[in-house]
Formats: C-alpha cells, structure tokens, sequence
C-alpha cells in the first residue's frame, strides 16, 4: 500500500504542472486583466500599476517567476484583495469550507444510505417509492431553491435560526442541510441501485443459508459491497463538497473557498484563479487516493495496482 | 422465502426503530430550537441596546490601505477609522473642521495653509502632524506605490510630473509642513471645490512609523491595515477582519472628538445577494442594506415606507455612442436616437426604483449646479432628423449593436430601448452582452457602436461629470472631440467665482447635449433599508453618512 500511494503522488506531480501551466496561460487568453475598471486611470498611473504587477515582463517570463514562487509554496498576492496572499485567503476561507463540507456529507451520507438502504430491502413497496421519490425531487431542486425556502421556512417563519452569517453554531445547520440534501438525494440512489444488485448476489445467499441473522446479512456482508458505487461517488463528490459552494455560500453569506473560486475568474484575480485551480486539483487527487484505499479495503477483490 | 424473511425482519425493525429515529430528529430540532434562543435578541436589538451599528456593506472591501483602494464599499468602511484636514456636516455634506481647526486661503485659491488641532491624536497616543500629511501625500504620489487614486491629488502642484517619475524630489511638490501644526499645500491652479476634495480618503493621512514598520512608504499590499497593525486616527478603531464574513471596528477613546460621537461599535458585513441581505433586514439581523430588490421595492415603498429610503444619487446612467462609428458620426442620428427614448417609461416600467429620467447630464443640484440645458423627448422631430439623415421611415439604416455588460438589470432596460426604437424610428438594434473584464476591454479600445455607461461622482462638483468629455480624456471613450468644449472647460477650472464658473459648466453641457455623444437615460438612485431606530443618517447625492453623528434609539 505503501509503494502504491507514493506511486500516485508522484504522478500527480506533473498532472499538477500541467494543471498549472494550462490555466496561467488560459487566465490571460481572457480578454481584460485585473486591473481594468469602469474608471480608466490616468497612463502614468497605468504604468505605474503595470510595473509594480511586473505585467511589462514578458510572458514566460512572469510564468517562470510564478512557477518559481509556486515551487516554494508561495501562491503570490491576490491582486483583488490588496493586502492579502492566496496562502492567506486559502487558509482563512478552507476551515469553513471544509466544516460546512464535512457536515453536509455526513448528513448526506447518513441520509442517503439509509434512506437507499431501506428502499432496496423494500423494493417495489411503499417504503421504496416514498424515499425514492423525494431522493428524485431532491436531486431535481438545485441549492438555489432548496436554500431560500429553507431560510424562509426556518429563518424567517419560525424563527429557528439566523437566515445567514457564520457566527454561530446554529448557523451551520441551514448551509449544511441545503448542501447535504442535495448529495443526499444522489446518494439515496447510488445506495439503492448498489444494495439491489448485491442482495441477489452469491454470497448473500451463502450467507442467508449459513443462518446468519438478516441483520448481520444486510448491515456487514451486504452494505460493505453494496455501498461501492457511492464510494466511487464520494470522491469527487467530497471534494466538490469540502471546496466550497458557491452558490449556498452566497445564499447564507458563509465565508468559505466557493466564491472566492468563481469570482477571482470574474475579477481576473490571476493568482487567485491559479491558486484555487491548484488547491481544488491536489484535493481532488488526494481524496481519488483515499477513495481507490477504501475500495481496496471494502472489495477485496480489488488489488492496488 | 428469502425476501419475505428480509421483509419482515426489516419491517420488524421499521417498527422497532422508526419512532426512535421521528424522536431523535425531533429531539435534534427541539435541541436547536432552544440553541435557537440564543438568536431570540436579533442584532438590531442588541445594537440598539448597546449602540452597535450592523451595516451590510455589499461586498469585501479589496482591503482599507486608503491610498490603495478606490471603492464605495472601502470608503464605507474606512470613513470610520481615518479623517482628513476637513470633514462633512452630516446633512449637507458642506466642509466642517476636521483634523484642522481651520485654515487660510491665500493668493487667489492658489495656497492653502491648515491649522491642525492640538488634541488630534493617532489611535496610539501619537500626535497627527502636518508631516504626517506630507508623508501620506508623498507616499500616494509615489510611481512605486501605483496608487489609482493618486490623480485626485493632482490637483497639488507638480504633483502629477512626480507621480510620473519626472523628478524624485519631493520637496518640489507644492506641500510643507511649516511646523508640526501648520500645513501649506500649494496648487496648480485654483480649485474651488478643494475642500470637498480632501474628503474623499485618498488625501487622509496615514501613520508613518506603522507603515514603515510594515514594508515601508511605497510597499504595497503590506501588513499594517490588519487590526492588530493598524494605527488611525478616525472616530473608529479596527477590531476585528474575517475576510467575507465581518469587520468590526469600536469608537475610539482617543478620537479628538469622542464625546460627540454615541456609537460605541460598527459592524460591516459583506453581503453580496441583495436576496440575502433583504431577508437579513427582515429578521433584524443589520440595521441598514446597501439596496433593495428590484422585487421587493414596491412592498416596501408602499408598506414599509418608514423603513425604506430612495435618494438620488451622484450618478448618471448612460448609453455611449461611438462617434467614430458610422452613422453614428452623424449628429442627426444620435439626436433621433435621443429624442425616441420615452425615458418616463423606461424609470416608471423598467427599473420602478424611484430613479430620475436623466434630461441632461449632471445630477440635478451637483454641488449647487443644475443644468439649463435640457434634452426632449419628441419623436416628430425624431423621425424627421433620421429622414434628412437618410434614413426615412429607418429604411436603410444599419443594423447597430447596443453592447452592455452582463447583468439582468442592464438586459432589460437595453431591450426596452430596442422596442422603442423598433417602434418609432423603425430600426433595428441588437443586443450584445459581454463578462465584465471583457465588456471593459470593448469599451476601452472603442470596440462598440452604443455601449453602456454608468459614472459615479468622484466629489461634488460639476466638474467630475463634465471635465472627463474633454478631447482624449481617458473615460471619454466615444472619440467625441470639441474644441470649444474643451476651451469651456479649461476656462471653467481657471475661473473661481461660483457663478462664472457654473455659467461654463453650463455652456460646456449645452454643447455636450447638442452633440450627444453620450445620451443620458437616468440619474441613479439609493435605495436601501433602514431600520427605524437608526438617527443621524441624513439623505445626500454623495451618500455619505459621518458615523460620528449617527446614533440608535433603542426600546
């Protein structure tokens, strides 16, 4: 396992270059740059602003000497927010994002495969259609509306919680929900098709024959396999999840890594595009890592390679 | 066999556990209900209780180095924790004593001398000295610093040749410290409206010794506006900057005029959705918005009307023409274009916020100046230019392209535009949206035929609106050129009495809406919510509000 993991990290190695070479050069194919705005500012003042950036360096130039900070950590200066590194903005907006992430999935995960779960034991009964149809009309309603009537309902009608803000514990709850209902509905499914297919399998059988206790049938031999494909899913779907949304983060003013995501493409914040491109494509490797171990360790079949 | 067993054991434990999982969630909701408690005293009650201020501040400021940033959320914020030589009078914004007690105007309106108050002190104890404005104003001035706003400050002698790198002498620029209390700033020509000038941040002092301990004079982006770094010498202090979430400030005990002022803390969170921040106003979670939703506006203006407020703004919106760009080089066509546009239809239909129809170009009441000249709406005559243009009935007249940045807003008063043109003149415009960045980038390098605008006043005077159509200047972005314009201007910011100026100002705009290469559609409006316990937050064109007059009235 071992060679197996420091195989794959030096793999992602160049694929992280290549990541980073390919949006430096996309970022300023767009038209713009950080500094235009509707006010246009005397030339001096433009020069002036162009030097200090070291726009008037030749491009590769300036690739090189980005490249160079990026192999000492270094993500550079927000050029949006004056006075702020990337490794600064990361640090401070990663916790939250990762905190409404971690929330979201287990009530996503929780939700999800118990609900799938129950849904393919019951099969064609009405404890499969009920959760399956919600799971249906949760993956049809988008954030954007799950949210606000969340708010409405809970913030403004009864008064529960705050409508917004990231002060206190009780504000988790309605950005974790409406992120986690989502996944949720996703998962419900995954669990559902998976379970299915492993309870007319083979060794469960066996193992129904051997005697074993439907209990011990379904919640260690069968949701071990039958829980693969969501696993599969988890991946990309936590790193997704634990980077931020910017949609619910907008929605709930949650200071989290999503919309600094979208809006550093908005504001050509070319260090900030770059360095969130990078932070989103290592995590989404490492957890691909972590999720190929645990289908190792739930599927014996399978073998690290 | 196999599956009835699996059913009934698992209906068996439906049974058996359902009821405990419906208690257990019911259980959790109960449990945050009660959590919920703590959240019984919304904001605007506890502020109103303890004099704390919850303002939605739009979105995070890009930091609050004055002579860095150039926004309306960052003057929000760094309004309350530095002051300048003079500050405003809450209600009409005219200039009042600020960190000068007075001041002396010599040769003309050429030479100003500021007399510092004795008991202006910086947030450390430190005294604020004329040097310390020196220093600030070299350091904005400084090519290395690249600091945006640094042509405000043009207006100081010799300033702009050294903001250019000409010399790097700046005893040559015209400001001195005559002692630590006594400032002399020397101008290039008189500027009448000077002292409004000095309170827009980018002539605030800054603390020396904090800047320099931070990457020093002309070190951007550095360290030292962070709350624990920060030294200032406003009515606030910095507390606390959680990026995208809250900066807190609390009143400073130091401020040379603390007893006036009642806050005892501000509280600036960025909100970026209007639908977010409207819902935040409803459940008492800040006491002020930065905006209404354009859906909510008629819900409050008529059921809420105390705690809504429309206000016309320094600002006009606009559409450009590209006189280059034929036939839009034919002043008879822009004049039809103008003269179609039913602006009553597009302020009462379209953007229904209380906006002004823009018949001219400056505000109405821009620092005392409101404009005689006056554009009509008459399509008779409308159609007849287009005719004697050659273009009878629209026959024949090319297809233009109306570029807007993307924005639902700018969508649907640009489609309203389309119809009525479509309507009475009988041509064809298409729309054309852009991303920001590349909408600016068209506009730039006059890449467009009609392009959005918008311009917000730097100051109160005529003159931000006006002095910007000059030949080449660099927001003229139509290609328009006038020498007679031009001579007006020049003439106007030579002149200083009020009325002769003004009576330029009033020929440069006549000749500006004659020629029409911008077409204005309407003046901007604030609109925001507030909550009724708010005092001391007056209705202005500039929308500033000194947060050492505002206090709250609690119940």
């Amino acid at each position: 396992m071992f060679t197996f993991i420091c195989r794959r990290i030096v793999h992602a190695i160049p694929v992280i270059l290549i990541i980073a070479t390919v949006t430096f050069f996309l970022i300023r194919l767009a038209p713009g740059d950080p500094l235009s705005d509707e006010k246009a500012v005397p030339p001096e003042i433009r020069v002036n602003l162009e030097t200090h950036y070291g726009f008037d360096d030749p491009l590769w130039l300036q690739y090189f000497h980005y490249m160079g900070n990026l192999f000492q950590g270094d993500l550079g200066p927000s050029f949006k927010y004056i006075g702020w590194t990337v490794n600064e903005l990361i640090a401070q907006s990663f916790p939250v994002s990762l905190e409404l992430g971690l929330l979201a999935l287990i009530i996503a995960v929780l939700l999800g495969t118990i609900s799938g779960t129950i849904a393919a034991v019951n099969k064609n009964s009405s404890l499969d259609y009920l959760p399956m149809s919600i799971a249906t009309v949760g993956i049809c309603m988008p954030t954007f509306v799950m949210g606000p009537i969340l708010v409405l309902f809970f913030g403004l009608y009864l008064g529960w919680f705050n409508p917004l803000g990231w002060e206190l514990w009780s504000d988790r709850v309605l950005p974790a929900l409406t992120l986690g209902i989502y996944y949720a509905a996703y998962i419900a499914r995954l669990t559902r098709s998976g379970m299915l297919e492993i309870l007319n399998s083979d060794y469960i059988r066996t193992a129904r024959a051997k005697g074993l206790s439907e209990w011990r049938v379904i919640l260690v031999h069968g949701i071990k396999t039958g829980l693969l494909p969501v696993v599969a899913f988890l991946g990309p779907a936590s790193a997704g999840l634990i980077s931020g949304s910017f949609v619910v983060e907008t929605i709930f003013q949650v200071p989290g890594l999503g919309r600094f995501f979208v809006m550093a493409a908005f504001n050509r914040d070319y260090t900030m595009v770059l360095g969130t491109v990078l932070f989103y494509a290592t995590l989404i490797i490492l957890l691909n890592l972590i999720v190929d171990i645990i289908q190792v360790i739930l599927n014996p079949r399978l073998k690290y390679e | 066999m196999q599956n009835d067993i699996t059913h009934r054991c698992i209906n068996d434990w439906m049974r058996r556990f359902y009821p405990i999982i419906i208690k257990s969630f019911l259980t959790t909701a109960l449990c945050l209900s009660i959590g919920g408690c703590g959240i019984q005293e919304t904001n605007v009650e506890r502020g109103n209780r303890e004099q704390i201020l919850f303002i939605g501040n739009g979105s995070e400021p890009e930091g609050l180095d004055p002579h860095i940033v150039t926004g309306v959320t960052e003057h929000n914020i760094i309004s309350a924790l530095f002051e300048g030589l003079v500050s405003e009078d809450p209600i009409d914004l005219h200039p009042v004593p600020g960190v000068a007690q007075n001041w002396e105007v010599f040769d003309e309106g050429k030479r100003y001398i500021f007399y510092l108050r004795e008991d202006a002190v910086w947030s450390n104890g430190d005294t604020v000295t004329a040097h310390d404005f020196v220093y600030s104003y070299e350091r904005i001035l400084s090519p290395a610093l690249a600091a945006e706003y640094a042509y405000m400050l043009y207006a100081i002698k010799n300033a702009r040749a050294f903001n250019a790198g000409e010399f790097t002498d700046f005893s040559r620029v015209g400001a001195k410290a005559l002692d630590d209390k006594k400032l002399e700033i020397i101008l290039e020509s008189q500027i009448p409206y000077f002292l409004e000038l000095q309170s827009h941040y980018s002539w605030w002092p800054v603390h020396p010794p904090t800047v320099e301990k931070f990457g020093g004079m002309t070190e951007r982006g550095t360290k030292w506006t962070r709350p624990d770094n920060i030294v200032s010498n406003g009515p606030f202090t910095l507390t606390d900057w959680k990026i995208n979430q809250r900066i807190s400030v609390k009143k400073n005990p130091r401020y040379w005029d603390a007893e006036k002022v009642r806050l005892k803390g501000i509280n600036f969170l960025p909100i970026d959705s209007r639908d977010t921040e409207e819902r935040a106003f409803r459940v008492g979670y800040i006491h002020l918005t930065q905006t209404i939703p354009l859906h909510r506006v008629d819900y409050y203006r008529n059921e809420r009307s105390e705690s809504s407020r429309f206000d016309t703004y320094l600002g006009t919106y606009c559409y450009l023409f590209n006189v280059n760009s034929p036939p839009l080089n034919d002043i008879r066509v822009r004049k039809a274009l103008s003269l179609s546009l039913n602006r009553e239809e597009i302020t009462q239909y379209v953007t229904r916020a209380g906006q002004q129809s823009a018949y001219h170009f400056t505000p109405p009441d821009t620092g005392g100046y409101n404009a005689r000249a006056r554009i009509e709406y008459d399509i008779e005559k409308a159609r007849d230019l287009l005719a004697e243009a050659g273009y009878p009935e629209g026959a024949g007249f090319p297809a233009l392209e109306l570029l807007y940045n993307t924005s639902e807003s700018h969508r649907t008063v640009a489609e309203a535009i389309q119809q009525m043109w479509k309507k009475t003149l009988n041509i064809e415009i298409k729309l054309l949206n852009q991303e920001w960045k590349v909408f600016l980038n068209s506009m730039h390098s006059k890449n467009y035929q009609i392009g959005r605008f918008g311009w917000i006043g730097d100051y109160n005077d005529p003159n931000t609106f006006l002095d910007m159509w000059v030949t080449d200047g660099g927001n003229n972005r139509t290609g328009w050129s006038n020498r007679e314009y031009d001579k007006l201007i020049s003439l106007a910011s030579k002149t200083l009495a009020k009325e002769e100026r003004f009576n330029h100002f009033q020929d440069a705009e006549a000749i500006l809406l004659e020629e029409l290469p911008v077409m204005p559609i309407y003046f901007y409006v604030r609109s925001l919510l507030i909550q009724p316990s708010v005092r001391g937050w007056h209705s202005n064109i500039l929308d500033h509000h000194p947060y050492k007059y505002v206090s709250l009235e609690g119940k």
